[in-house]
């Protein structure tokens, strides 16, 4: 969301207006006039939903009247919408939902959610960096390894889904692979753990590219010259990467991880298609997302709740990603000198990948 | 620079034209959706929309090409849906939100009746909506009444059948306990024995159902008011279970739906199959089919006969918003028609709803599992009709699918399945 912010907003300040210090009157009635579009459409698309999602949670869901079997509205609920997730209170005090009951599912899906975005993301880390270092290095066939590793990505995700499902069947490839090395075939969707490794997996199969992509457009603004010295001063490798490349493309990579977590903490298609959120008990694999969208089959107001709950947890965790991990989204105003921070908006490839979302 | 800020300036003013056709759009709709509507049309004639999901038995052309012909003044025009359930229902859901008058017959799964009656989305086909259900089949009838008032036309129906390997078993089994005893055959062929929908989705709760329902147990009474919570219900889900500790059911089987079973069943992997009538015609032409004639069809076993199917299929139901009721009752009388219900049967194999045609020689010689799906339909029980179904179904696979797979006892599970429909039904 913060990067439609940053691309829609930035006309109104535009670099060359900067320099001239103040504005004078008519200056801010043209800028007035040209940010007033953008204050409606985010008003209208960002503000308007986000509000009514909240008043929408403090209703009661319709309920039946027992006399003609129609139902009614619901009225006011006060918290019981919060209290429904959070205590797993179906009406009769704390954890009174009963297993089957989606109210009961609220906790199992924040750990399971969070387990994939901490499984996931720290694997596209590794890899995404392995990728990018490659793909920075001069080498013949060079451009075919770099389109190579970008396919994954290319595909969308619900075909990612699909074709994993199909290498995760009971007789697909995955199985049969296990079986030359001797491990009897998993269910690969029913069973917990298979279910959850099968979702992680097909993910970082899909996204790793992308975080390869972000980190080795911060590898090319690092001059050759810079490793040219440190090869001088006999640096190791493993100090040239992390007293270099590591610090110098700090930016990018938290940006990429700030996006990727993002992503996760709201995924819902792979999992959804891949195991429709169930192994092992039957939910090993519901998810945030998957659960708002099973209860808007049941009662809007509930789900309204819990997709006020799900937009906090995720405000939360980009607010500590941005003020405390350095994931500089959103530009600074000019005052000052410019840090020498490599800033997102001064990268091709990375601004060409925030628009494309 | 200068030509990126022209591009940027372009792309602002086209978001502020989009904004003020979208408000302007939501004006006009918020206007034309008067409360008066849902008792406007009910003897006013004309031009009406027919909302269905994918058409893939490519029926309704041809039907609704018959009846513009004979009715040029009231034409109906065909709305195809996806062809996934989930969002057919959303998409219904969304248009009677938006008390669109479009939409003015909809496409009812059997599940969603109870739902969109008690939401008062359907008109109720009595009165002047009076219907002639006398020679339905009685289970559809029953799947499309919530409140003892019939909210919409039987249009096809659908029920469980046993497929079984007519080379390897030539008499089918009558009983559960006989189909089991036959596992030792596929044992010895290292073939998998039985294999249902036990993937935790709709799928499983019509498994389950039956499961339940053909032990003797029932998952709510008359009134909606839970009652799975029984020794009945027990041993059903306990013989699932059981059967698929011991291997009879084949472990992957946990993941199948429809399709994956039926595949693996057209491979020569399974002895016996249960799945809905559309198999019988695939499995007979796949190019892919070991079983082509190697296979025949017998009603699902129960305990000493028959046994409980779950009832599937679809009705045709009245939107409240329609401005033209009267060409829409029409409409749904003309579905009913023996000439309709065997054209639907003859081309995309559709259940019909109308008993007397399960009994006509020529499409029995052409069709010779009609006798048995006949039995499983009259034999079927509805789903739970509650307007919580989607809480309801909830209730039945989460709990039913780790019994089954041995994860939670079948004791524990029950109790939860009772609690769990009984704090979705309580209309809290």
């Amino acid at each position: 969301m913060s990067t439609t912010v940053e691309t829609v907003t930035r006309p109104s300040t535009p670099p060359s207006k900067r320099k001239r210090g103040g504005l004078n009157a008519g200056q801010g009635r043209r800028g007035l006039f040209l940010v007033l579009p953008t204050i409606v459409v985010l008003t209208v698309v960002i503000v308007y939903p986000l509000i009514s999602a909240v008043i929408l949670s403090f209703q009661k869901d319709s309920g039946l009247d027992k006399a003609t079997g129609l139902f009614v509205e619901g009225g006011p609920a006060g918290l019981s919408n919060y209290t429904h997730w959070l205590l797993a209170d179906c009406g009769t005090g704390r954890s009174s939902c009963p297993p089957g009951s989606i109210g009961s599912l609220f906790w199992p899906a924040l750990t399971i959610t969070l387990f994939f975005t901490v499984v996931s993301v720290s694997l596209e880390v590794v890899l995404g960096l392995w990728f990018a270092t490659i793909m920075n290095r001069e080498f013949r066939g060079r451009g075919l390894v770099r389109a190579a590793i970008l396919v994954p990505w290319a595909i969308p995700t619900a075909v990612t889904a699909k074709l994993w499902l199909f290498i995760f069947a009971y007789d697909g490839i995955a199985n049969h692979l296990l079986g030359f090395v001797g491990i009897s075939p998993l269910l690969w969707t029913g069973d917990a753990w298979p279910a959850r490794f099968a979702v992680i997996i097909a993910d970082v199969w899909k996204t790793t590219p992308f975080m390869a992509l972000l980190i080795l457009a911060g590898l090319q603004l690092i001059g050759s010259d810079v490793y040219e010295a440190a090869q001088i001063d006999g640096a190791t490798r493993w100090q040239t990467f992390t007293r270099i490349t590591l610090p110098m493309i700090k930016v990018p990579l938290m940006v990429a991880v700030l996006f990727r977590t993002l992503d996760v903490l709201r995924i819902f298609d792979l999992p959804w298609i891949l195991t429709g959120g169930g192994g092992g008990d039957g939910h090993a694999t519901t998810t945030l997302s998957i659960l708002v969208i099973k209860q808007i089959r049941e009662g809007f107001h509930s789900a309204s709740a819990l997709s006020t709950i799900v937009f906090l947890i995720i405000a939360f965790v980009a607010f500590l990603f941005i003020r405390f991990g350095g994931a500089d989204v959103v530009q600074r105003p000019p005052k000052g000198a410019r840090g020498d921070k490599v800033k997102l908006t001064e990268n091709p490839a990375v601004e060409a990948v925030a628009e494309g979302n | 620079m200068a030509h990126d800020t022209r591009r940027r300036r372009a792309r602002v003013a086209f978001a502020a034209a989009a904004t003020v056709a979208l408000v302007t759009a939501g004006c006009s709709s918020g206007s034309s959706s008067s409360s008066s509507s849902a008792q406007a049309g009910a003897s006013s004639r004309g031009p009406i929309t027919f909302v269905t999901g994918k058409d893939n038995s490519n029926v309704w052309a041809p039907t609704i090409a018959k009846w513009n012909s004979a009715h040029p003044n009231e034409k109906v025009t065909l709305k195809e849906q996806t062809d996934q359930a989930d969002q057919q229902h959303d998409d219904i859901v969304q248009h009677m939100q938006a008390k669109d008058p479009s939409y003015d017959i909809v496409t009812v799964d059997v599940v969603w009746t109870a739902e969109f009656a008690a939401k008062g989305w359907l008109v109720p086909l009595k009165g002047q909506f009076a219907m002639d259900t006398s020679k339905l089949l009685k289970p559809t009838v029953v799947a499309a009444t919530y409140n003892n008032t019939l909210y919409a036309a039987p249009f096809a129906s659908d029920g469980g059948l046993l497929y079984y390997r007519k080379d390897l078993v030539p008499t089918p089994p009558k009983t559960l306990d006989e189909m089991w005893s036959k596992c030792s055959i596929a044992k010895s062929k290292n073939m998998g024995c039985y294999a249902g929908q036990f993937s935790k989705y709709e799928g499983l709760t019509v498994n389950a159902a039956e499961a339940i329902n053909t032990a003797g147990g029932k998952i709510v009474d008359d009134q909606g008011k839970p009652t799975v919570d029984s020794q009945e219900s027990r041993k059903g889900l306990q013989m699932l279970a059981d059967h698929y500790k011991n291997g009879d059911i084949p472990k992957e089987a946990i993941t199948f739906q429809e399709e994956q079973g039926r595949q693996a069943f057209e491979a020569g992997k399974l002895l016996f199959l249960r799945n809905w009538p559309y198999v019988y015609n695939l499995a007979k032409t796949d190019g892919s089919s070991v079983v082509k004639d190697k296979f025949g069809v017998a009603p699902l076993p129960g305990l000493s006969g028959p046994g409980a199917s779950s009832l599937g299929g679809h009705s045709e139901g009245i939107s409240v918003y329609s401005k033209h009721k009267a060409t829409a009752f029409d409409f749904l009388k003309f579905i009913e028609e023996d000439a309709q219900q065997k054209f639907f049967m003859e081309k995309g194999s559709l259940a019909p709803v109308v008993a007397s045609i399960y009994d006509d020689a020529a499409l029995v010689a052409k069709y010779p599992y009609l006798p048995t799906l006949k039995t499983s339909i009259e034999n079927a029980v509805p789903r739970p009709v509650t307007p919580y179904y989607p809480a309801v179904t909830t209730a039945i696979q989460d709990n039913a699918y780790p019994a089954i797979k041995g994860d939670k006892t079948v004791d524990q599970a029950i109790k939860d399945m009772q609690a769990a429909i009984k704090s979705a039904t309580s209309g809290g």
